[in-house]
């Protein structure tokens, strides 16, 4: 806590961390809790500063990456790293809109951000900008897989030492894709919440800045990239209506912020956005709270196959449920196999490959197209945050398998009509 | 009859900069109670205004967490290990 008044270097936006609950003001350190409530810190900008520095043109001719945003990322670097995060595709959804009566449907694929096809290396690319200017030199973090990989591959390009936590029965294409980049990988024999809760423990006793505990006011900041994108993308415009995946529901409150903030400078007209949230039955303690009504989550026990989105105990799952309500949205669940059919869905139809958690949110999509709840002129992005090709595990068994033949003519064409038959039966199948 | 109580970094200005502390009670409000006692002012800072730990504190008896359990009500034995752990983290 601090009492005296925080300096400013002139041109810094970013100004103070703050408490959620209570306002106490803290210095600009590696923190992440507020001391009197244990609320979470949250980091605080001088806007007009913020407005003075950027305008449309000014973004547009930044760099094709997250840090077009720097002005309004919790980072002072001439040079943060950057290896390419952000900027990745808002599809126009043709096939899938169609299929589910849509008429305005976008899709933010983070399935292709880089450098490790996940939203994470948008947090970790803030995260460990901020970590190095604060002297860390290892990092550290409490992850289901995606931020495993992401932090273990953008610390070795930053060079730093790395020590990632993760649960032990995670998939292996999330084990392999952190192991690649050679960090110390400790796979814990619990669930996610146990993970974090060690981490926790370990937090304060190592002197490491661990990327969602010490540096989380800083880290969360990096997903409000998710929101000023699509704004642009839209061309400089709000949607009507997002969906996103639920987990801690950090991203989901950093979205609104990042739109919020937009409006605050004057980069877009103020609109009412809807915020629904997806989670998966097996996890879904925000959505209970929901459908509820209450304004506390309970925690639960995870048991889903969406594990890139399993915690029990999500840290922003209250500001999340106030997100939802204020602007009129939905918090939704669905079952595994509805996650399944979801990540098929968005493949046959879109052409991308997601992970469990994309397939809850496609699946969360379309109950709420099919509960009335999604207006189908109202402009819908759907946010898209990870790859399919690390969670194979999940579709194996679901889908097709191929037609192993001789290299001849003949044998080809026995399995070609076979594959009609196939799709022929598939198709009356579909019709009954 | 007493447990062990695992303090985090922002409490332990009530514990003479201790991590952990012995302390008795039969279940957990009696254990707030008596740490109250044992280190004034550490309440004020566990529980809100109700009386009731804050929304963002996790306490663990042996490792569980006491939403699982009875909760406050959650009996504490002889050898017991509760840790209170700031809840803010992850995601």
């Amino acid at each position: 806590m601090t009492q005296t008044p925080i300096k400013v270097a002139k041109g810094k936006t970013f100004t103070h961390l703050v408490s959620k609950e209570g306002g106490v003001k803290y210095p600009l350190k590696a923190l992440n809790v507020c001391e009197e409530t244990f609320s979470p810190l949250e980091v605080a900008y001088d806007y007009d500063e913020i407005r003075r520095q950027v305008s449309r043109e000014s973004i547009a001719a930044g760099p094709h990456s997250i840090w077009r945003y720097k002005a309004f990322l919790p980072v002072e670097s001439e040079n943060p790293i950057d290896v390419g995060t952000g900027m990745t595709p808002l599809v126009k959804s043709n096939r899938l809109a169609r299929q589910l009566g849509l008429k305005n449907l976008y899709i933010k694929n983070d399935a292709v951000n880089m450098p490790t096809l996940s939203f994470k290396d948008r947090v970790v690319s803030v995260a460990l900008t901020r970590a190095r200017e604060l002297g860390f030199s290892t990092v550290s973090c409490a992850s289901t897989g995606n931020l495993a990989n992401s932090t273990a591959a953008i610390a070795a390009h930053a060079g730093m030492d790395c020590c990632v936590f993760i649960p032990s029965d995670l998939e292996s294409g999330k084990v392999l894709g952190t192991l690649i980049y050679n960090p110390t990988l400790m796979a814990v024999k619990g669930n996610y919440d146990q993970v974090n809760r060690l981490c926790s423990e370990v937090g304060n006793s190592y002197g490491w800045g661990f990327v969602n505990i010490n540096l989380r006011p800083y880290y969360s900041e990096g997903s409000k990239t998710l929101g000023y994108e699509v704004a642009e993308q839209l061309g400089w415009e709000l949607p009507d209506h997002i969906v996103a995946p639920l987990a801690s529901g950090s991203l989901f409150t950093k979205i609104y912020k990042g739109f919020n903030e937009f409006v605050k400078v004057g980069l877009v007209e103020d609109k009412d956005v809807r915020f629904s949230g997806a989670q998966a039955e097996g996890c879904s303690p925000i959505a209970q709270a929901f459908k509820e009504g209450r304004d506390f989550v309970t925690p639960v026990k995870p048991n889903t196959i969406a594990k890139s989105i399993a915690i029990g105990n999500p840290a922003d799952g209250c500001y999340a449920l106030d997100v939802a309500r204020k602007t009129n949205g939905n918090i939704e669940s669905v079952n595994d196999a509805e996650i399944v059919e979801g990540m098929k869905l968005l493949a046959e139809t879109e052409g991308i490959f997601t992970e469990t958690a994309g397939g809850t949110t496609i699946a969360v999509l379309k109950k709420l197209v099919e509960a009335g709840k999604i207006n189908p002129d109202e402009k819908t992005v759907v946010y898209i945050t990870g790859n399919g090709l690390k969670t194979q595990e999940a579709v194996q068994g679901y889908i097709g398998e191929p037609f192993i033949i001789e290299p001849k003519l003949e044998s080809f064409e026995r399995a070609l009509e076979r594959s009609r038959t196939l799709e022929r039966l598939d198709w009356q199948q579909t019709n009954v | 009859m007493t447990v062990k109580v695992l303090v985090p970094t922002p409490l332990q200005k009530f514990t003479n900069n201790q991590a952990t502390i012995e302390c008795g009670g039969s279940n957990i409000d009696e254990l707030i109670d008596a740490l109250e006692n044992n280190c004034p002012g550490i309440k004020a800072r566990i529980c809100d205004e109700t009386g009731k730990p804050r929304r963002f504190l996790n306490l663990y008896v042996n490792s569980e967490d006491i939403r699982f359990l009875e909760g406050t009500d959650t009996a504490l034995t002889d050898g017991d290990e509760v840790s209170i752990v700031p809840a803010v983290a992850g995601g």
